[in-house]
Protein backbone atom coordinates (compact mmCIF):
# COMPACT_ATOMS: atom_id res chain seq x y z
CA UNK A 1 0.00 0.00 0.00
CA UNK A 2 1.45 3.53 -1.00
CA UNK A 3 0.53 6.89 -1.16
CA UNK A 4 2.26 9.84 -3.04
CA UNK A 5 3.57 13.36 -1.52
CA UNK A 6 4.74 16.55 -2.46
CA UNK A 7 6.59 16.83 0.76
CA UNK A 8 7.14 14.25 3.78
CA UNK A 9 8.39 15.54 7.06
CA UNK A 10 9.42 12.80 9.48
CA UNK A 11 9.12 14.37 13.16
CA UNK A 12 6.20 16.93 14.36
CA UNK A 13 8.08 19.11 16.83
CA UNK A 14 9.09 23.04 16.45
CA UNK A 15 10.86 22.24 13.05
CA UNK A 16 8.47 19.89 11.39
CA UNK A 17 4.84 21.35 12.42
CA UNK A 18 6.71 24.79 10.78
CA UNK A 19 7.85 23.00 7.70
CA UNK A 20 4.62 21.12 6.94
CA UNK A 21 2.89 23.93 7.90
CA UNK A 22 4.80 26.67 5.54
CA UNK A 23 4.85 24.00 2.69
CA UNK A 24 1.24 23.36 2.80
CA UNK A 25 0.40 26.97 2.33
CA UNK A 26 2.39 26.79 -0.77
CA UNK A 27 -0.25 24.23 -1.76
CA UNK A 28 2.27 21.29 -1.26
CA UNK A 29 0.08 17.77 -0.83
CA UNK A 30 2.53 16.96 2.82
CA UNK A 31 2.31 13.91 5.13
CA UNK A 32 3.55 14.80 8.66
CA UNK A 33 5.23 11.91 10.22
CA UNK A 34 5.89 11.29 14.69
CA UNK A 35 6.14 8.27 16.52
CA UNK A 36 4.64 9.71 19.60
CA UNK A 37 0.80 9.88 19.59
CA UNK A 38 0.33 13.29 19.49
CA UNK A 39 1.69 16.55 17.77
CA UNK A 40 4.82 18.99 19.68
CA UNK A 41 7.69 16.93 19.72
CA UNK A 42 9.33 16.71 23.32
CA UNK A 43 9.74 20.52 23.89
CA UNK A 44 5.83 21.05 23.21
CA UNK A 45 4.54 17.92 24.99
CA UNK A 46 1.44 18.43 26.45
CA UNK A 47 0.23 17.35 30.42
CA UNK A 48 -3.10 15.34 30.82
CA UNK A 49 -6.21 18.22 30.78
CA UNK A 50 -3.80 21.05 29.64
CA UNK A 51 -4.37 22.19 26.24
CA UNK A 52 -0.73 22.89 23.61
CA UNK A 53 1.49 25.81 24.38
CA UNK A 54 0.63 28.97 22.42
CA UNK A 55 3.36 28.70 19.55
CA UNK A 56 2.24 25.16 19.04
CA UNK A 57 -1.25 25.87 19.15
CA UNK A 58 -0.40 28.39 16.04
CA UNK A 59 1.22 25.56 14.03
CA UNK A 60 -1.31 22.76 14.85
CA UNK A 61 -4.36 25.11 13.54
CA UNK A 62 -2.05 26.24 10.36
CA UNK A 63 -1.35 22.52 9.82
CA UNK A 64 -5.18 21.64 9.93
CA UNK A 65 -6.55 24.59 8.19
CA UNK A 66 -3.97 23.56 4.99
CA UNK A 67 -5.09 20.28 5.24
CA UNK A 68 -2.01 18.42 6.22
CA UNK A 69 -1.98 14.47 6.54
CA UNK A 70 -0.69 13.94 10.07
CA UNK A 71 0.22 10.51 10.81
CA UNK A 72 0.88 10.17 14.51
CA UNK A 73 2.39 7.14 16.12
CA UNK A 74 4.04 5.78 13.06
CA UNK A 75 7.63 6.05 12.71
CA UNK A 76 10.15 5.59 9.47
CA UNK A 77 11.57 2.51 9.78
CA UNK A 78 13.21 1.39 5.88
CA UNK A 79 13.69 2.79 2.84
CA UNK A 80 13.01 0.12 0.58
CA UNK A 81 13.58 2.78 -2.56
CA UNK A 82 14.91 5.90 -3.71
CA UNK A 83 12.22 8.48 -2.29
CA UNK A 84 9.76 5.66 -0.73
CA UNK A 85 9.49 5.64 3.28
CA UNK A 86 7.91 2.23 4.82
CA UNK A 87 6.42 3.46 8.34
CA UNK A 88 5.26 1.23 10.80
CA UNK A 89 2.66 1.32 13.40
CA UNK A 90 2.11 -1.85 16.35
CA UNK A 91 3.00 -4.69 13.11
CA UNK A 92 0.84 -2.08 10.39
CA UNK A 93 2.89 -0.77 7.64
CA UNK A 94 2.52 1.73 4.51
CA UNK A 95 4.89 3.57 1.92
CA UNK A 96 5.05 6.92 1.52
CA UNK A 97 6.69 8.16 -1.71
CA UNK A 98 7.60 11.27 -1.33
CA UNK A 99 9.12 14.21 -3.64
CA UNK A 100 10.93 16.02 -1.18
CA UNK A 101 11.72 14.77 2.56
CA UNK A 102 12.14 16.70 5.36
CA UNK A 103 14.24 15.34 8.26
CA UNK A 104 13.43 16.92 11.73
CA UNK A 105 13.79 14.03 13.74
CA UNK A 106 15.15 15.97 16.97
CA UNK A 107 17.65 14.98 19.74
CA UNK A 108 17.79 12.66 22.53
CA UNK A 109 18.33 12.94 25.84
CA UNK A 110 22.93 12.14 26.46
CA UNK A 111 23.00 8.97 28.97
CA UNK A 112 26.35 8.58 31.17
CA UNK A 113 26.88 5.34 33.37
CA UNK A 114 27.41 5.46 36.51
CA UNK A 115 27.19 2.79 39.64
CA UNK A 116 23.40 2.18 40.20
CA UNK A 117 21.93 4.12 37.05
CA UNK A 118 19.94 1.25 36.10
CA UNK A 119 17.63 1.22 39.37
CA UNK A 120 14.00 1.87 39.39
CA UNK A 121 13.35 5.86 40.30
CA UNK A 122 16.30 6.83 38.10
CA UNK A 123 14.98 8.54 35.12
CA UNK A 124 16.01 10.36 32.38
CA UNK A 125 15.32 14.62 32.89
CA UNK A 126 13.51 14.77 30.17
CA UNK A 127 12.18 11.33 30.60
CA UNK A 128 10.55 11.94 34.05
CA UNK A 129 9.07 15.78 32.92
CA UNK A 130 7.44 13.78 29.81
CA UNK A 131 6.15 10.51 32.44
CA UNK A 132 4.80 13.29 34.49
CA UNK A 133 2.99 14.92 31.67
CA UNK A 134 1.71 11.37 30.80
CA UNK A 135 -0.12 10.77 34.30
CA UNK A 136 2.74 9.68 36.30
CA UNK A 137 2.42 12.19 40.15
CA UNK A 138 5.32 13.30 41.42
CA UNK A 139 3.29 14.98 44.52
CA UNK A 140 5.35 14.95 47.62
CA UNK A 141 8.77 12.64 45.98
CA UNK A 142 12.08 13.78 46.85
CA UNK A 143 13.88 14.08 43.73
CA UNK A 144 17.33 14.88 42.30
CA UNK A 145 18.06 16.66 39.02
CA UNK A 146 21.40 15.93 37.60
CA UNK A 147 23.33 15.98 34.99
CA UNK A 148 24.12 19.09 32.57
CA UNK A 149 22.13 21.35 29.86
CA UNK A 150 19.70 24.06 30.18
CA UNK A 151 16.84 21.58 30.61
CA UNK A 152 17.72 20.40 33.98
CA UNK A 153 16.39 24.07 35.84
CA UNK A 154 13.50 23.84 32.67
CA UNK A 155 12.60 19.94 34.16
CA UNK A 156 13.31 21.11 38.11
CA UNK A 157 10.68 24.06 37.55
CA UNK A 158 8.22 21.82 35.95
CA UNK A 159 8.48 19.08 38.41
CA UNK A 160 8.28 21.52 41.31
CA UNK A 161 4.77 22.96 39.90
CA UNK A 162 3.82 19.42 39.48
CA UNK A 163 4.34 18.89 43.47
CA UNK A 164 7.52 17.21 43.82
CA UNK A 165 10.08 18.42 46.19
CA UNK A 166 13.81 19.51 44.39
CA UNK A 167 16.42 18.32 46.63
CA UNK A 168 18.84 19.52 44.40
CA UNK A 169 19.62 20.28 40.50
CA UNK A 170 22.96 19.22 39.79
CA UNK A 171 25.23 20.68 37.10
CA UNK A 172 28.29 19.25 36.48
CA UNK A 173 29.53 22.47 34.22
CA UNK A 174 31.77 24.69 36.26
CA UNK A 175 29.58 28.53 37.00
CA UNK A 176 32.23 30.31 35.26
CA UNK A 177 31.01 28.66 32.31
CA UNK A 178 27.37 29.51 33.17
CA UNK A 179 27.46 32.68 33.61
CA UNK A 180 29.57 33.50 30.78
CA UNK A 181 26.54 31.55 28.85
CA UNK A 182 23.76 33.61 30.76
CA UNK A 183 25.38 37.08 29.79
CA UNK A 184 25.48 35.81 26.07
CA UNK A 185 21.83 34.77 26.18
CA UNK A 186 20.06 36.17 23.08
CA UNK A 187 16.82 36.46 24.73
CA UNK A 188 14.93 33.89 22.43
CA UNK A 189 12.67 31.35 23.63
CA UNK A 190 15.06 28.69 24.61
CA UNK A 191 17.18 30.74 26.36
CA UNK A 192 14.28 32.73 28.46
CA UNK A 193 13.00 29.22 29.77
CA UNK A 194 16.44 28.82 30.64
CA UNK A 195 16.54 32.13 32.67
CA UNK A 196 12.84 31.66 33.65
CA UNK A 197 13.53 28.63 35.29
CA UNK A 198 16.60 29.41 36.56
CA UNK A 199 14.66 32.15 38.56
CA UNK A 200 11.79 30.41 39.66
CA UNK A 201 14.23 28.05 41.60
CA UNK A 202 15.63 30.62 43.02
CA UNK A 203 12.58 31.82 44.46
CA UNK A 204 11.75 28.79 45.82
CA UNK A 205 15.17 28.35 47.54
CA UNK A 206 16.51 24.86 45.38
CA UNK A 207 20.00 24.44 45.30
CA UNK A 208 21.48 24.72 41.69
CA UNK A 209 24.61 23.23 42.39
CA UNK A 210 27.45 23.85 39.51
CA UNK A 211 30.54 21.80 39.19
CA UNK A 212 29.13 18.73 40.90
CA UNK A 213 28.17 15.43 39.44
CA UNK A 214 26.78 12.33 40.89
CA UNK A 215 29.00 9.48 41.47
CA UNK A 216 26.14 6.95 42.46
CA UNK A 217 22.91 6.06 43.08
CA UNK A 218 21.93 3.26 45.94
CA UNK A 219 18.87 1.22 46.56
CA UNK A 220 18.23 -2.53 46.77
CA UNK A 221 15.04 -2.56 44.89
CA UNK A 222 14.96 0.76 43.90
CA UNK A 223 16.70 4.47 44.42
CA UNK A 224 17.34 5.07 48.05
CA UNK A 225 19.95 7.92 47.86
CA UNK A 226 22.85 9.12 45.89
CA UNK A 227 26.31 9.80 46.01
CA UNK A 228 27.02 13.51 44.57
CA UNK A 229 30.86 15.13 44.39
CA UNK A 230 30.96 18.85 44.63
CA UNK A 231 34.63 19.96 44.23
CA UNK A 232 36.00 18.38 47.06
CA UNK A 233 33.35 17.49 48.74
CA UNK A 234 31.16 13.90 48.64
CA UNK A 235 28.01 13.90 50.44
CA UNK A 236 24.95 11.73 50.03
CA UNK A 237 20.89 12.94 49.35
CA UNK A 238 18.08 10.86 50.42
CA UNK A 239 15.88 10.86 46.94
CA UNK A 240 12.89 8.90 45.56
CA UNK A 241 13.47 9.58 42.40
CA UNK A 242 16.76 10.61 40.05
CA UNK A 243 16.12 12.27 36.98
CA UNK A 244 19.43 12.99 34.87
CA UNK A 245 20.67 13.72 31.40
CA UNK A 246 24.05 14.95 29.83
CA UNK A 247 22.22 17.17 27.35
CA UNK A 248 21.20 16.34 23.95
CA UNK A 249 22.36 13.93 21.18
CA UNK A 250 21.03 14.53 17.56
CA UNK A 251 19.01 11.46 16.02
CA UNK A 252 20.66 11.12 13.16
CA UNK A 253 20.03 7.76 12.65
CA UNK A 254 17.20 7.81 9.44
CA UNK A 255 19.75 10.92 7.90
CA UNK A 256 22.23 8.03 8.10
CA UNK A 257 20.10 5.65 6.32
CA UNK A 258 19.25 7.85 3.68
CA UNK A 259 23.08 8.56 2.72
CA UNK A 260 23.40 11.76 4.16
CA UNK A 261 26.73 12.82 4.96
CA UNK A 262 26.97 14.14 9.18
CA UNK A 263 29.57 16.67 9.85
CA UNK A 264 30.29 16.47 13.36
CA UNK A 265 28.19 14.13 14.14
CA UNK A 266 25.32 16.47 13.03
CA UNK A 267 23.61 16.36 9.76
CA UNK A 268 25.53 18.83 6.94
CA UNK A 269 22.90 21.19 5.41
CA UNK A 270 23.66 24.11 3.37
CA UNK A 271 22.04 28.06 3.77
CA UNK A 272 18.60 26.51 2.50
CA UNK A 273 18.68 23.31 4.64
CA UNK A 274 19.64 20.90 1.75
CA UNK A 275 21.66 17.86 2.81
CA UNK A 276 24.14 16.17 0.99
CA UNK A 277 21.26 13.82 -0.92
CA UNK A 278 19.10 15.78 -3.34
CA UNK A 279 15.81 16.48 -2.17
CA UNK A 280 16.02 15.80 1.80
CA UNK A 281 16.62 18.68 4.43
CA UNK A 282 16.89 18.29 7.67
CA UNK A 283 16.22 20.89 10.39
CA UNK A 284 15.72 21.18 14.07
CA UNK A 285 18.29 19.75 16.98
CA UNK A 286 19.61 17.34 14.37
CA UNK A 287 21.53 20.10 12.28
CA UNK A 288 22.82 21.39 16.02
CA UNK A 289 21.23 21.54 19.59
CA UNK A 290 19.89 25.17 19.63
CA UNK A 291 16.28 24.59 20.62
CA UNK A 292 12.52 25.77 19.71
CA UNK A 293 13.61 29.32 17.93
CA UNK A 294 16.21 27.54 15.18
CA UNK A 295 14.16 24.74 14.56
CA UNK A 296 11.31 26.93 13.62
CA UNK A 297 12.93 28.94 11.42
CA UNK A 298 15.14 25.98 10.26
CA UNK A 299 11.87 24.30 9.03
CA UNK A 300 10.44 27.66 7.41
CA UNK A 301 13.41 28.14 5.56
CA UNK A 302 13.57 24.31 4.32
CA UNK A 303 9.29 24.48 3.31
CA UNK A 304 10.00 27.70 0.82
CA UNK A 305 13.06 26.05 -0.64
CA UNK A 306 11.00 23.06 -1.32
CA UNK A 307 8.27 25.28 -2.71
CA UNK A 308 10.25 26.82 -5.14
CA UNK A 309 10.31 30.37 -2.55
CA UNK A 310 14.21 29.96 -2.27
CA UNK A 311 14.10 33.80 -1.85
CA UNK A 312 11.88 34.16 0.37
CA UNK A 313 13.49 31.26 2.18
CA UNK A 314 17.04 33.59 2.15
CA UNK A 315 14.99 36.22 4.14
CA UNK A 316 15.13 34.22 7.01
CA UNK A 317 18.69 32.69 6.65
CA UNK A 318 20.70 35.74 8.82
CA UNK A 319 17.82 34.98 11.42
CA UNK A 320 19.27 31.25 11.21
CA UNK A 321 22.85 31.66 11.36
CA UNK A 322 22.07 33.96 14.41
CA UNK A 323 20.82 31.03 16.23
CA UNK A 324 23.72 29.11 14.94
CA UNK A 325 26.01 31.27 17.31
CA UNK A 326 23.76 30.11 20.27
CA UNK A 327 24.27 26.66 19.70
CA UNK A 328 27.88 27.37 19.67
CA UNK A 329 27.43 28.96 22.72
CA UNK A 330 25.59 26.13 24.40
CA UNK A 331 27.83 23.69 23.23
CA UNK A 332 30.74 25.49 25.52
CA UNK A 333 28.98 25.95 28.38
CA UNK A 334 27.74 22.25 28.41
CA UNK A 335 30.96 20.76 27.23
CA UNK A 336 31.06 17.39 29.33
CA UNK A 337 34.04 17.32 31.82
CA UNK A 338 36.58 14.49 31.89
CA UNK A 339 35.92 13.07 35.05
CA UNK A 340 32.58 11.55 34.06
CA UNK A 341 34.93 8.82 32.31
CA UNK A 342 36.02 7.48 35.16
CA UNK A 343 32.44 7.18 36.97
CA UNK A 344 31.29 3.84 35.96
CA UNK A 345 33.09 0.49 37.91
CA UNK A 346 33.97 -3.25 36.47
CA UNK A 347 30.16 -4.33 36.80
CA UNK A 348 28.47 -0.76 35.86
CA UNK A 349 26.02 -1.41 32.68
CA UNK A 350 26.92 0.24 30.15
CA UNK A 351 24.35 -1.37 27.67
CA UNK A 352 20.73 -1.81 29.40
CA UNK A 353 19.43 -3.99 26.63
CA UNK A 354 21.71 -6.58 26.50
CA UNK A 355 23.48 -6.39 30.38
CA UNK A 356 27.10 -5.34 29.17
CA UNK A 357 29.23 -4.09 31.84
CA UNK A 358 32.26 -1.65 31.66
CA UNK A 359 35.01 -4.54 32.07
CA UNK A 360 35.66 -5.80 29.09
CA UNK A 361 34.44 -2.78 26.51
CA UNK A 362 37.29 -0.82 27.52
CA UNK A 363 39.73 -3.59 25.45
CA UNK A 364 37.50 -3.33 22.28
CA UNK A 365 38.92 -1.30 19.75
CA UNK A 366 35.34 -0.22 18.50
CA UNK A 367 31.65 -0.22 18.88
CA UNK A 368 32.11 -3.07 16.33
CA UNK A 369 34.37 -4.69 18.09
CA UNK A 370 32.39 -4.48 20.70
CA UNK A 371 29.37 -5.72 19.44
CA UNK A 372 31.01 -8.93 18.10
CA UNK A 373 32.77 -9.54 21.52
CA UNK A 374 30.25 -8.45 24.24
CA UNK A 375 27.20 -8.04 22.39
CA UNK A 376 27.22 -4.34 23.43
CA UNK A 377 24.85 -2.14 21.67
CA UNK A 378 22.88 -5.04 19.69
CA UNK A 379 19.84 -4.71 21.93
CA UNK A 380 16.30 -3.91 20.74
CA UNK A 381 17.66 0.33 21.17
CA UNK A 382 20.43 -0.45 18.46
CA UNK A 383 22.97 1.09 20.04
CA UNK A 384 21.23 4.86 20.75
CA UNK A 385 21.68 4.43 24.91
CA UNK A 386 25.25 2.90 24.66
CA UNK A 387 26.84 4.53 21.31
CA UNK A 388 26.29 8.20 22.59
CA UNK A 389 27.66 6.69 26.02
CA UNK A 390 30.70 4.99 24.94
CA UNK A 391 31.33 7.66 22.32
CA UNK A 392 31.85 9.89 25.32
CA UNK A 393 33.47 6.71 27.03
CA UNK A 394 35.53 5.37 24.62
CA UNK A 395 35.91 7.87 21.29
CA UNK A 396 34.19 4.94 19.70
CA UNK A 397 31.93 6.68 16.57
CA UNK A 398 28.96 5.13 15.90
CA UNK A 399 29.26 2.78 12.98
CA UNK A 400 25.89 3.71 10.27
CA UNK A 401 22.75 2.11 11.50
CA UNK A 402 21.44 -0.91 9.70
CA UNK A 403 17.83 -1.18 8.48
CA UNK A 404 14.96 -1.48 9.97
CA UNK A 405 15.88 1.21 12.09
CA UNK A 406 13.77 -0.06 14.78
CA UNK A 407 13.01 -3.93 15.94
CA UNK A 408 10.14 -4.53 13.56
CA UNK A 409 7.40 -7.12 12.82
CA UNK A 410 7.85 -10.03 10.42
CA UNK A 411 5.38 -8.92 8.34
CA UNK A 412 6.82 -5.26 7.83
CA UNK A 413 10.51 -6.94 6.79
CA UNK A 414 8.42 -9.30 4.05
CA UNK A 415 7.07 -6.39 2.47
CA UNK A 416 10.42 -4.83 2.14
CA UNK A 417 11.28 -8.86 0.63
CA UNK A 418 8.39 -8.42 -1.64
CA UNK A 419 10.08 -4.86 -3.27
CA UNK A 420 13.88 -6.54 -3.67
CA UNK A 421 13.46 -7.99 -7.12
CA UNK A 422 12.24 -5.05 -8.83
CA UNK A 423 15.12 -3.21 -7.26
CA UNK A 424 17.50 -5.61 -8.21
CA UNK A 425 16.40 -5.92 -11.65
CA UNK B 1 -5.74 0.01 43.29
CA UNK B 2 -4.57 3.57 44.69
CA UNK B 3 -6.18 6.80 44.63
CA UNK B 4 -5.96 8.00 41.52
CA UNK B 5 -5.64 12.32 41.02
CA UNK B 6 -9.17 14.34 39.76
CA UNK B 7 -8.21 16.32 36.71
CA UNK B 8 -10.95 18.98 35.87
CA UNK B 9 -13.04 17.12 33.19
CA UNK B 10 -10.84 14.39 33.08
CA UNK B 11 -12.48 11.07 31.58
CA UNK B 12 -11.19 8.16 33.26
CA UNK B 13 -11.68 4.24 32.83
CA UNK B 14 -9.79 0.88 34.05
CA UNK B 15 -7.36 -0.97 32.79
CA UNK B 16 -6.10 -4.38 33.75
CA UNK B 17 -2.11 -4.23 34.68
CA UNK B 18 -0.28 -7.53 35.60
CA UNK B 19 -3.91 -8.78 36.86
CA UNK B 20 -5.24 -6.05 38.53
CA UNK B 21 -7.62 -3.32 37.66
CA UNK B 22 -6.33 -0.14 37.61
CA UNK B 23 -8.36 3.32 37.56
CA UNK B 24 -6.50 5.65 34.99
CA UNK B 25 -6.96 9.29 33.44
CA UNK B 26 -7.96 9.75 28.93
CA UNK B 27 -4.39 10.27 27.70
CA UNK B 28 -2.59 8.52 30.25
CA UNK B 29 0.56 6.36 28.53
CA UNK B 30 0.87 2.93 29.44
CA UNK B 31 4.30 3.82 30.97
CA UNK B 32 2.94 6.07 32.98
CA UNK B 33 0.42 3.44 34.53
CA UNK B 34 3.30 0.69 35.13
CA UNK B 35 4.90 3.70 37.06
CA UNK B 36 2.22 4.54 39.19
CA UNK B 37 1.59 1.35 39.93
CA UNK B 38 5.42 1.03 41.05
CA UNK B 39 5.81 -1.56 38.99
CA UNK B 40 9.01 -2.71 36.81
CA UNK B 41 7.94 -2.39 32.63
CA UNK B 42 10.43 -5.24 32.00
CA UNK B 43 13.12 -7.52 33.87
CA UNK B 44 16.39 -7.61 32.19
CA UNK B 45 18.22 -10.14 30.49
CA UNK B 46 20.09 -11.73 34.02
CA UNK B 47 16.69 -10.57 36.03
CA UNK B 48 17.30 -7.04 37.26
CA UNK B 49 14.03 -5.03 37.46
CA UNK B 50 14.04 -2.06 34.97
CA UNK B 51 11.69 1.18 34.89
CA UNK B 52 11.54 3.63 31.93
CA UNK B 53 13.87 5.61 31.10
CA UNK B 54 14.09 7.81 28.41
CA UNK B 55 10.34 8.51 27.90
CA UNK B 56 10.30 9.44 24.02
CA UNK B 57 10.52 6.07 22.67
CA UNK B 58 14.30 5.23 22.16
CA UNK B 59 15.25 3.38 24.89
CA UNK B 60 13.36 -0.09 25.34
CA UNK B 61 13.57 0.40 29.08
CA UNK B 62 9.64 1.00 28.79
CA UNK B 63 8.81 -2.33 26.64
CA UNK B 64 5.80 -4.61 28.18
CA UNK B 65 3.09 -6.50 26.52
CA UNK B 66 -0.20 -4.87 25.64
CA UNK B 67 -3.01 -6.97 24.88
CA UNK B 68 -1.12 -10.02 23.98
CA UNK B 69 1.25 -7.99 21.84
CA UNK B 70 4.98 -8.16 23.07
CA UNK B 71 7.46 -5.89 23.46
CA UNK B 72 5.64 -2.48 22.86
CA UNK B 73 6.97 0.82 24.03
CA UNK B 74 4.64 2.07 26.60
CA UNK B 75 5.78 5.03 27.13
CA UNK B 76 4.35 5.66 22.68
CA UNK B 77 1.22 4.18 23.68
CA UNK B 78 -1.67 5.43 25.44
CA UNK B 79 -3.97 3.73 27.84
CA UNK B 80 -6.90 2.27 26.08
CA UNK B 81 -10.25 1.36 28.20
CA UNK B 82 -10.20 -2.48 29.09
CA UNK B 83 -6.63 -2.95 27.92
CA UNK B 84 -4.50 -5.65 29.76
CA UNK B 85 -1.06 -4.69 30.15
CA UNK B 86 1.59 -7.58 31.23
CA UNK B 87 5.16 -5.60 32.69
CA UNK B 88 8.12 -6.79 34.54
Amino acid sequence: MSEAFDLVVVGAGPGGLAAAATAAESGMRVCLLDDNPSAGGQIWRTGLGDGPVKTARRWLRRIEIARVEARFGWRAVVAPAPGVLRIEQSGLFADLEYAALVLATGARERFLPFPGWTLPGVYGAGGLQAFVKSGFSVRGKRVVIAGTGPLLPAVAAHLRAAGARIVSVVEQAPMRRLLKFSAGLLGGQTGKLFEGAGYALRLAGVPYRTGAWIMRAHGDERLERVTILAGLNVFELEADMLAFGYHLVPNTELAQLLHCKLDRGYVRVDELQRTSVKGIYCVGESTGIGGVDKAQLEGRIAALATAGRPDEARTLTGARDRQMNFVRSLADAFALRDELRYLPEDDTLVCRCEDVPYRGLGGCGSLREAKLHTRCGMGPCQGRICGAASEFLFGWKAPAPRPPLFPVEVATLAGVIESAPARDN
Amino acid sequence: MRPQRLLPNGESFVIRLNGQLMRVHAGMTVAAAILEAGMASRLSVRGDRRQPLCGMGICYECRASIDGQAHQRTCQIQCRPGMTVVAG
